[in-house]
């Protein structure tokens, strides 16, 4: 377990991690961005999955069930649309690359 | 296994910021979704053997239950973010990230009702939420279960209103003052919860919160909406964070927590570029009150061109800029913009593309329409890097797009605008712009730059009047 001090050193870490990812990013790519970090919060399904495996009773199960759906229907949705956007941005020298489209 | 298991959550971290990293810049940005992706898996597969699952005792029905529920959830968003156009990518986005927020703001419901179940069977009979948790786990568990019930039902309620399902903006006279009372009963139902083992207190909290989710965004206006959907981004990650720490998940927090702050600040560029702080999305209800303003008397008329001429005029130049707006996506005339580009690069004009900040839903939307038509991003420019370029261009094509180009954001205080900053088409030799008809943007506001003297109006349908423009600069 993660408790006290260490928790919030985390924390303020990963705060500051994610403030200095987006500050670089070029304007073109903010709805691609937004889609990834949207994928990466997709992460929750893990934890859906901890919710449901030590669900004890059946109304626990029902709950937990909806987390793991909706949790993978973040994770997948959000990586399909996610790939399907970034698959999209090609140089203009895209013979480099051969021309696979 | 255990420590096998942290192992894989640290890699699957490290490999969710790498990712994001990647994901700035275009060059490497496919390369950092699989990365997250292969990240996303490891942890799932990991998440299967963990003890916490395996020791419970109903490990093979719960197990069932959650390879049934992903391949649910997963094979429904598989099969819908495949299928959705690249002009709905907006309210898809807000659909799978309101999936997330729920998918939290559930972990907490199972985590509090067990708690709260504990409690009440203790043998002193008196305990409470958060003698069984901890104060910290308690409050943060608490916290997100809001956070992520307000970012689920807003994420709807945000999804139905881009995808023409919900068009009212109005629930209830005073509005705002209700909200906010509303959040007070719900803080003081997570309050009580803490206090308390009672189950009817957290299934009225939850309910609260949802309701809450949906006045919060029913009432913000269309071309608000990608700043809503950005916060709720932002606020999934946040719960997501916070959830993770309630379950002692070191990938969750850091992702969680990442997302958060990345889409904190996200969701402020946004606003920024649209000229509106984020409190005032929330609060002012701008959009509605905005879009009533009466128009004093236009300077001048409007000049038509037809495509011939417009033809003849981008044939000859040396360098055409066009910027596109929502309308030109509306119209499905990007193939046919593409196709404009690539004969004029022939004749050898230099043709360049410059991109408003929040041309299309939201701030990239556009760069990705013109990229699904095939358009190189190294074409594609910022407002900040074209805006001294204008002076040099003798044609900016101006199509679908209106406010963006408004000169009297800089010209005019009283404009409901003023303060945008837009690109500065008027600046070029000629202004040519493909528009349906006379009327005002989305804003309601009318644009000074239609009635300038080296602008030109070609009106009619974004795909058909490109169309034209091909013909006429093919003929030549």
């Amino acid at each position: 377990m993660i408790e006290g001090l260490a928790a919030i050193y985390i924390f303020m870490l990963a705060g500051f991690t994610g403030y200095e990812i987006i500050s670089k990013v070029p304007v073109i790519l903010h709805t691609p961005l937004m889609s990834g970090s949207n994928f990466v919060h997709g992460i929750v399904l893990v934890g859906a999955m901890v919710a449901l495996g030590i669900a004890e009773t059946t109304g626990q199960q029902v709950i937990g069930f909806i987390a793991v759906l909706l949790g993978a229907g973040n994770a997948v949705g959000g990586y399909v649309v996610t790939e399907r956007m970034l698959e999209m941005f090609r140089p203009s020298n895209k013979k480099a690359k051969g021309e696979d489209s | 296994m255990e420590t096998l298991i942290q192992a894989a959550y640290l890699i699957a971290a490290a490999l969710f910021i790498l990712g994001l990293k990647q994901m700035s810049s275009p060059v490497t940005a496919r390369r950092g979704i699989i990365w997250a992706g292969a990240g996303m898996v490891l942890a799932t597969l990991a998440t299967f053997m963990s003890p916490q699952i395996l020791d419970s005792d109903q490990v093979s029905i719960n197990i069932m239950l959650i390879i049934i529920a992903i391949a649910l959830g997963g094979g429904y968003a598989w099969y819908s973010g495949k299928k959705v156009a690249m002009t709905d990518m907006p309210q898809m986005i807000a659909m799978y990230n309101g999936m997330g927020g729920g998918a939290a703001a559930a972990i907490a419901a199972v985590e509090l009702i067990k708690a709260s179940n504990e409690a009440a069977h203790d043998v002193t009979g008196s305990s409470t939420v958060a003698d069984m948790l901890g104060a910290d786990v308690a409050i943060l568990g608490i916290l997100g279960a809001i956070i992520g019930t307000i970012s689920f039902s807003g994420s709807i309620i945000a999804w139905a209103k881009l995808d023409g399902r919900l068009n009212r903006s109005k629930l209830l006279p005073m509005q705002h003052v209700i909200n906010a009372l509303l959040a007070i009963v719900t803080l003081g139902f997570g309050v009580a919860i803490y206090f308390t083992n009672s189950l009817d207190t957290i299934i009225i909290f939850y309910l609260l919160a949802l309701v809450l989710g949906v006045f919060i965004t029913v009432p913000v206006g269309g071309a608000d909406m990608p700043v809503i959907i950005s916060l709720f981004n932002a606020l999934t990650g946040l719960a997501v964070g916070f959830e993770g720490y309630v379950l002692g998940n070191a990938a969750m927090i850091i992702a969680g927590i990442v997302v958060g702050s990345a889409g904190s600040l996200l969701t402020q560029l946004m606003a920024k570029a649209m000229n509106r702080s984020v409190a005032n999305v929330f609060f002012a209800g701008v959009g509605t009150d905005a879009a009533v303003v009466s128009s004093d008397g236009n300077e001048g008329v409007m000049k038509e061109i037809q495509a011939q001429d417009a033809g003849i005029l981008m044939s000859f130049a040396s360098q055409v800029v066009i910027i596109p707006g929502y309308g030109m996506a509306v119209a499905q005339a990007q193939h046919k913009i593409w196709e404009l580009t690539q004969i004029l690069t022939e004749k050898g004009v230099k043709v360049k593309f410059a991109i408003h900040p929040v041309a299309g839903r939201m701030p990239g939307h556009m760069n990705v329409l013109l990229a699904e038509a095939g358009v190189p991003y190294d074409m594609i420019y910022d407002m900040e890097d074209i805006n001294a370029d204008f002076k040099n261009t003798t044609v900016a094509l101006v199509i679908g797009a209106n406010d963006v180009v408004n000169p009297s954001a800089k010209t005019d205080s009283s404009s409901p605008l003023f303060g945008m900053p837009i690109l500065d088409a008027i600046d070029a030799d000629n202004v040519i712009v493909i528009k349906r008809g006379r009327g005002t943007g989305f804003s309601g506001v009318e644009n000074p730059l239609f009635f300038a003297d080296n602008a030109k109006m070609l009106f009619g349908d974004g795909q058909k009047a490109a169309s034209e423009l091909i013909q006429a600069v093919k003929e030549l």
